[in-house]
């Protein structure tokens, strides 16, 4: 007993746990979410089709892979949401990180679109569906219009907080030395915003990716969000989970290929 | 002159008042834009009134949708602050608690909440239990990881010189652990607000039968898009006020700290 309290004594901070018990516990973590799933699955307590178990879902994922369903099979639904996400992204990016680093550099610009930029930042992403659908259409254009409304906002604001977190004495030495204002800009302030840049990067991928879901259980027809629509029509629940799944995976692996380009990144030009 | 108004908020203001006249000149002063995309400023105050103070839209006048929604939001937030902060709490002051509960939330979170909507429309139906289940899922994560980075983030030394002095481990927590994680749940918390809004506004228009969700879909199948701008308008107003209310009460609970 005493032992317990002597590693209790600093807190979380100074406790550690030994790699067995990590393991093990990791482990028992992982089972128990499984195990509670298939219990509960198999245990009659719900019908079958609001709740399928694990084994189901996977024999619909690799059934999904051979058949299509909706229309397509399980690749192309991916692949139709991470083109539409790549496309909405990049707009996104393209617009607002030159936007953000002007309104840093020029504060006419910050003064003449912080405004405009504040009115319309609380309207959530998805209450732009009906009006993009009325000016783009539900086929593509609608969709990358909130993916771009979704992802927009942090490009902006990192690029701003970069550009301002720059420390004057580089702009100042730099103007003492002669630069231009385009030399400044391309060799002083670019490079010092890059890494809240790249921080902002991540964020928004994340957001424009949450509203590519969005957007695909509301328009279009193709993509995972458009066959999990689809599978919660039919009652086809394990269809639903297999489509969360997909989503999961890809956003996950956004997010690990956004890291990583952040790690090298640091690696090479030294502090975040 | 310049003492009288600030430089900042006179340019704010004339920029807006410049975007309004562009707005009725391309609609209803010079008619660039075809009504259908662009509705005219008079438009979107005829649908306002009409949804506020005439016989209402979608079944319901503006003030009930709005208040619907609220109450929804409401709802699911408060359950994921009162489940998830304390789960953060004990992962981040327990190892044992945080690698057996870790796998879980490396399972589901990079599944954003949004994508849980069919399968809550399965389990529940279009009714308010499956808003309320989306939107407890969408500030419940984030509530959980800023508590647990909250407790990691608090300085040792702190926890190291109320030990000394005798505090017990009730203590350390009441008095250490939590004043110390609050910053960053706050923080937590101000996300997911808005993240829960956009959550809210995607069930609706999957599925509603009030709610400003409910408005902008009936709009949206109408063809009327000066109700759609009054529905985004007043998911705005929302958002903003909830989160003006969540910051009233930050700088009640954090009173030790200057406001921000």
């Amino acid at each position: 007993m005493t032992k317990r309290h002597d590693r209790n004594f600093l807190g979380p901070a100074g406790t550690s746990l030994s790699r067995g018990e990590f393991w093990t516990l990791t482990i028992a973590g992982f089972t128990l979410f499984f195990a509670i799933w298939s219990g509960v699955a198999a245990s009659g307590w719900l019908p079958p089709n609001l709740l399928p178990s694990p084994l189901v879902v996977w024999d619909t994922l690799v059934r999904l892979w051979h058949q299509p369903f909706a229309g397509h099979v399980y690749a192309e639904h991916q692949l139709a949401s991470i083109r539409r996400f790549l496309m909405g992204w990049a707009i996104a990016v393209g617009i607002g990180i030159p936007l953000g680093l002007l309104m840093g550099w020029y504060r006419i610009l910050d003064e003449i679109v912080t405004p405009l930029f504040d009115a319309i930042r609380f309207v959530a992403p998805l209450a732009w569906v009906p009006l993009a659908a009325l000016w783009f259409g539900t086929g593509i254009g609608g969709p990358l219009l909130i993916i771009f409304v979704g992802s927009f906002a942090p490009c902006v604001i990192s690029a701003y907080r970069g550009a301002r977190l720059v420390e004057t004495r580089f702009v100042e030495a730099a103007q003492t030395l002669g630069a231009s204002s385009r030399q400044i800009m391309a060799h002083v302030l670019i490079p010092g915003a890059l890494p809240s840049i790249i921080a902002g990067l991540r964020v928004s991928a994340g957001l424009g990716w949450q509203s590519l879901v969005g957007s695909e259980l509301i328009v279009v027809g193709a993509g995972l969000g458009y066959l999990m629509v689809q599978g919660q029509g039919n009652l086809n629940t394990s269809v639903v989970i297999a489509g969360m799944i997909g989503i999961g995976v890809v956003g996950f692996a956004i997010d690990v290929a956004l890291r990583a380009v952040e790690r090298a990144f640091n690696r090479k030009w030294g502090q975040a | 002159m310049t003492g009288v108004i600030p430089r900042r908020t006179l340019i704010g203001l004339s920029t807006i008042m410049v975007a309004l006249l562009l707005w009725w000149l391309a609609t209803s002063g010079l008619r660039l834009l075809n009504p259908l995309r662009l509705p005219s400023p008079q438009e979107v105050w005829a649908a306002f009134s009409q949804i506020t103070f005439g016989q209402g839209y979608g079944g319901a006048t503006l003030g009930q949708h709005a208040l619907h929604s609220l109450f929804l939001v409401a709802k699911g937030f408060s359950v994921a602050v009162i489940t998830g902060v304390p789960l953060g709490l004990l992962m981040g002051w327990s190892r044992h608690a945080e690698a057996l509960i870790n796998p879980i939330f490396l399972l589901l979170r990079p599944i954003p909440a949004l994508a849980w909507i069919p399968l809550a429309i399965v389990w529940f139906g279009i009714g308010d239990a499956g808003k309320i289940f989306v939107i407890w899922l969408t500030a419940f994560v984030p509530s959980v990881i800023n508590a647990f980075t909250g407790v990691r983030g608090v300085d040792t030394v702190l926890i190291a010189a109320a030990r000394t002095q005798g505090a017990s481990t009730p203590q350390v927590l009441r008095h250490v652990i939590i004043p110390g994680a609050m910053p960053l749940i706050f923080t937590g918390l101000r996300l997911s607000l808005q993240a829960s809004w956009t959550t809210l506004v995607a069930a609706e228009l999957v599925g509603a039968f009030f709610g400003l969700g409910r408005v902008l879909n009936v709009a949206g199948q109408d063809i009327f898009p000066g109700m759609i701008l009054v529905g985004m308008a007043a998911v705005a107003v929302c958002g903003a006020a909830t989160t003006w209310l969540l910051g009233l009460i930050e700088r009640r609970v954090i009173n030790w700290r200057p406001a921000v």
